[in-house]
């Protein structure tokens, strides 16, 4: 009897047990074979909804209307050649809106030059750099530009804006730290963006806020060495800002270069062929050693008085440019006239060093005459050519800032003298200037 | 549809079937609401893209690989200064800064650029037209450095410039307007297009520019690149969205990455794959918060550059006015050099130009100067001269320049008086498919359209993209020749850019030189006789 109990007992377990194993059974099998899904799509749309949708859907207009009166819409149209006399609207006035620095606008043997050019060349090029598009004159240009800025190398851009916007991206990429100026300009600023870099703006000519970003990073480095030893760091700075007009503080940069092993790359479009006692620009004025500034950009636009821009350091950083500059490898040459032009231009520049001098001068003599105008402060050294008026009092809008600004402009035109508002795009600008 | 033919049975690369296919391409399956397309083409619409045949992609890898074996080798050799080396060196002040770059970066360029180097960036000496004068260099070194020798090698037939109608001269009404302007004007302008840049010229210019693409109004800037990269971003921003295709120019990329917008990249001319892009941006809304997207944009070119191909306009069109999404075509190699009456993609189609919402092109190709337009509604440009960044912050363009364009422009509509215009179109057509026929006939690879000035060649291997170049330069015929990165690895190629300008003789002395020397190369798929150092002379035995 104990026995049968036992085996009752023993079998009670096991049928309890297999019930359970049974189920848990069944509900593998379940299991294994149900669909499976992620969570997003259990709403499966059907066709009917899709077209819905589709039907649905109104996109915004292409472009936001933009109102009749606004300032910058209807350009000044000029009559003539945009030299120191300049027709505007039908007004002759003297002109000091162009960034004519040198006065080699109209200068009679660049623009002979220039023909000749166009006699032997044609007018375009045709090409881009690598496939029949390099001239002969391409070639002498660069070999002049480096012998004139004393480096190995330079290389020839066709249009000024895109020599800075594709020179960064060409070196910094993602992961990279860029070190930069909050007054820089806005072709910069699109080679930053371009360049998917880590950004860190100092206070504008501010060592020290520099030095703190710097002395910030060192200590980062120092906790992840690894990293730090592949990560390139750039200090990009402006010989003579364009929105500010006052130069950079150079030695003390290269000091800095040095202590935290950054590389300087310096935009020189205001101050090449304006200071320095030959018009080699920042470095030259300061005494500083070429060579220590890895790469120097300048547009020709404004004291060569011709179309497009030029790099030029040492040639282990410029010959990079050619296969990785994005401006230079996908886009028609400069065309001929233009580089014979600029040629000329360093020509002129080269015989008569004196003209920088001159031109210090006078922009010294503005300076002092526009110091003391009551309502309007200048912005700006005195050696600068280019100088910003801005209003004293802010009336507290950005627009009737601007159009007390444009009033004065008015004012001054109708008393024949050109001036114009500096312009820029108020969404776009990191850091917006005040009106001026 | 134009897919890739499959049935390319090829000796030495030459094909041995037809490959003409006509594009009636179906959309859906059960097509709803899209209008079935054969009606579209107004003529037939015949493009091929041969498929690379099996063995020589085989060979072409090989190629590759043992040029980067050889690669590994010399860089070690260089690193332990058994080679002496060429390449510049950073600053010894400067030693124990972050390097500037990786050297893998720099690996395809040390090793396998600079031994056929001499193909690209040759120097010239006069007018790009259909004949050129290079300039002859030497190098002692294995390409590392050039010397000019100070000859001159003339009369070289160009097939690489981008001079389509041949307005690339120093005579005619072109160059004699030109000067007029150079010598009233000036050169530079030294002012952006908003502040004190914007001369009379310029306006009438940019009138024009809008009368001859038929549309409300047209804007221009003084660079072609600068025109795509400053203006997309201007258009587009976050919560848009940019379709762009595969092959889009570096200029269309780099504007649509600096918009911000999100990009998606549709397959190469493809509309199945563009239209269910547009359906599943439309119907899920943006990623993760599917919102709606504010706007969509299309971003097609007229021609490609490298595959010759032209883009399905009249197809595109219907998709974007079926999903309400706009249209940007850039046509920098089209404008001028398509369609009956020059007016680029959309007069070859047979289109509206309204339907296009914002044509974009370059004055460098068809035109013979330089710069980049926008034409499109006036809402648009009025937009545009507020907000481009170009208007703000560029300098305009330059006075000689733009009556370079203004009398071409004017000779191409006939404006002149003459029948210059029509006659220059008429050639350049008629060289188009005499010299594509040609090609055919030896038995070539061509890729693209049969009806686009851009014929490009297939190459595939490595070695003969070096080959091909020197032995067409030494029978005085310019070439170029494209390999990786601009096209993928194993389809290089030579792109010949035929122009009015070229006469029968030239395309007829340039075929038959293509055929004898490609089946001379019949065997050199990888061994074409690369620069060595007097060293590895004896490591070697290629």
């Amino acid at each position: 009897w104990c026995s049968q109990h036992d085996w009752v007992e023993d079998m009670s377990a096991p049928a309890y047990h297999l019930i359970l194993e049974g189920i848990l059974i069944l509900w593998i099998i379940r299991l294994l074979f149900s669909k499976t899904y992620k969570l997003h799509e259990t709403y499966k749309l059907t066709e009917k909804e899709k077209e819905e949708l589709i039907e649905e859907w109104q996109p915004e207009a292409l472009v936001p209307p933009v109102s009749k009166d606004y300032p910058t819409l209807n350009y000044d149209v000029v009559t003539g050649p945009p030299s120191h006399k300049i027709t505007i609207n039908g007004k002759d006035c003297i002109n000091f809106a162009s960034f004519n620095f040198l006065g080699l606008l109209d200068n009679e043997r660049v623009k002979q030059k220039a023909l000749a050019s166009l006699k032997k060349y044609g007018v375009g090029t045709c090409g881009p750099r690598g496939f029949y598009g390099t001239f002969d004159v391409h070639l002498e240009l660069e070999s002049r530009l480096s012998k004139f800025m004393k480096t190995e190398e330079a290389i020839l851009y066709s249009y000024g804006f895109a020599t800075i916007a594709s020179a960064i991206p060409a070196y910094s990429k993602r992961g990279d730290i860029i070190f930069v100026d909050e007054a820089a300009c806005f072709a910069i600023q699109k080679g930053l963006q371009a360049s998917r870099s880590l950004i860190k703006y100092f206070k504008h000519n501010d060592m020290e806020d520099l030095e703190r970003l710097l002395k910030e990073q060192e200590l980062e480095d120092l906790k992840n060495p690894r990293k730090a030893r592949v990560t390139r760091k750039f200090i990009v700075v402006e010989g003579l800002y364009i929105n500010t007009a006052d130069i950079c503080p150079l030695p003390e940069l290269v000091k800095l270069k040095y202590k935290y092993k950054v590389r300087i790359f310096l935009e020189e479009s205001m101050s090449f062929g304006v200071l320095g006692d030959h018009g080699r620009g920042v470095t030259e004025h300061f005494g500083v050693n070429i060579d220590d500034i890895d790469l120097i950009s300048a547009n020709m636009e404004n004291a060569l008085a011709s179309i497009g821009g030029f790099c030029c350091g040492r040639s282990f950083v410029i010959d990079h440019q050619r296969l990785s500059g994005q401006g230079y490898c996908f886009s028609a040459s400069l065309p001929p006239m233009l580089a014979a032009a600029a040629i000329e231009a360093l020509n002129i520049m080269e015989e008569d060093p004196d003209v920088f001098r001159v031109l210090r001068e006078k922009c010294k003599h503005v300076y002092n005459a526009l110091q003391g105008t009551p309502g309007l402060k200048l912005a700006g050294v005195p050696v600068a050519p280019a100088l910003h008026l801005e209003l004293e009092r802010s009336s507290g809008s950005r627009e009737s800032d601007m159009k007390q600004l444009r009033s004065v402009v008015d004012y001054c035109m109708e008393r024949h003298v050109a001036l114009t508002l500096a312009r820029c795009l108020e969404k776009e600008e990191r850091f917006l200037p005040p009106p001026r | 549809s134009s897919k890739r033919t499959d049935l390319a049975r090829c000796g030495n690369g030459l094909k041995s079937i037809s490959h003409t296919q006509i594009g009636w391409l179906n959309l859906h399956k059960d097509n709803q609401n899209v209008p079935h397309n054969s009606s579209l083409y107004k003529k037939p619409f015949v493009e091929s893209f041969e498929e690379t045949p099996l063995w020589v992609a085989v060979l072409t890898y090989m190629g590759y690989g043992i040029l980067t074996i050889f690669g590994y080798l010399r860089d070690f050799l260089r690193h332990w200064d058994i080679e002496k080396c060429h390449v510049a060196r950073e600053r010894d002040e400067q030693k124990d800064f972050v390097p500037l770059y990786q050297d893998f970066e720099n690996f395809y360029t040390r090793n396998l650029y600079m031994r056929i180097r001499d193909n690209w960036n040759r120097p010239i000496c006069s007018v790009p037209g259909a004949k050129v004068d290079l300039v002859e260099r030497v190098t002692h070194d294995y390409n590392w450095t050039f010397e000019h020798t100070g000859k001159v090698v003339k009369d070289v037939i160009n097939m690489g410039s981008y001079n389509y109608l041949g307005f690339a001269e120093n005579t005619g009404a072109c160059a004699d307007a030109a000067l007029e302007v150079t010598k009233m004007y000036g050169v530079g302008v030294g002012s952006t297009r908003c502040e004190m840049g914007n001369l009379d010229i310029h306006e009438e210019m940019e009138q024009l520019v809008a009368r001859f693409l038929g549309v409300e109004s047209a804007m221009a800037f003084g660079m072609g690149f600068a025109t795509n990269s400053m203006n997309i971003p201007a258009l587009m921003g976050k919560g848009c969205l940019i379709l762009s295709d595969e092959l889009n120019h570096t200029s269309l990329v780099l504007g649509a990455r600096l918009s911000g917008s999100t990009i998606r990249v549709f397959k190469h001319n493809n509309m199945q794959s563009l239209e269910k892009l547009l359906r599943d941006a439309i119907v899920h809304g943006q990623p993760r918060t599917h919102r709606p997207w504010k706007k969509i944009l299309i971003v097609v070119e007229g021609i490609y550059s490298m595959e010759g191909s032209i883009v399905r306009l009249p197809e595109v069109i219907a998709l974007k006015k079926r999903y309400k999404a706009y249209l940007y075509l850039d046509e920098a190699h089209s404008i001028g050099a398509l369609g009956p009456n020059g007016r680029g993609v959309v007069d070859y189609f047979g289109l509206d130009s309204k339907d296009v919402d914002i044509m974009m092109g370059t004055f460098t190709k068809s035109f013979g100067a330089a710069g980049g337009y926008i034409g499109g509604k006036k809402e648009l440009i009025d937009y545009l001269r507020r907000h481009s960044h170009s208007a703000m912050y560029a300098t305009s363009m330059s006075p000689p320049v733009a009556q370079q364009i203004i009398t071409s422009m004017k000779i191409i509509m006939g404006e002149d008086g003459t029948t210059l215009g029509a006659d220059r179109l008429r050639q350049l057509s008629q060289n188009t498919t005499f010299f594509r026929r040609r090609l055919h006939e030896m038995g070539f690879i061509i890729y693209g359209n049969d009806d686009s000035p851009v014929v490009p060649l297939m190459l595939y291997m490595p070695a003969k993209i070096g080959a091909f170049g020197r032995e067409m330069l030494k029978r005085n015929i310019g070439t170029v020749v494209v390999g990786f990165p601009a096209t993928p690895i194993i389809e290089s190629r030579a792109r010949f850019c035929v122009s009015a300008a070229h006469t029968r003789e030239m395309l007829d002395t340039v075929s038959p030189i293509s055929n004898m020397k490609h089946k001379r190369q019949k065997f050199t798929f990888i061994f074409s006789p690369p620069p060595y150092s007097y060293l590895q002379h004896g490591l070697f035995l290629l």
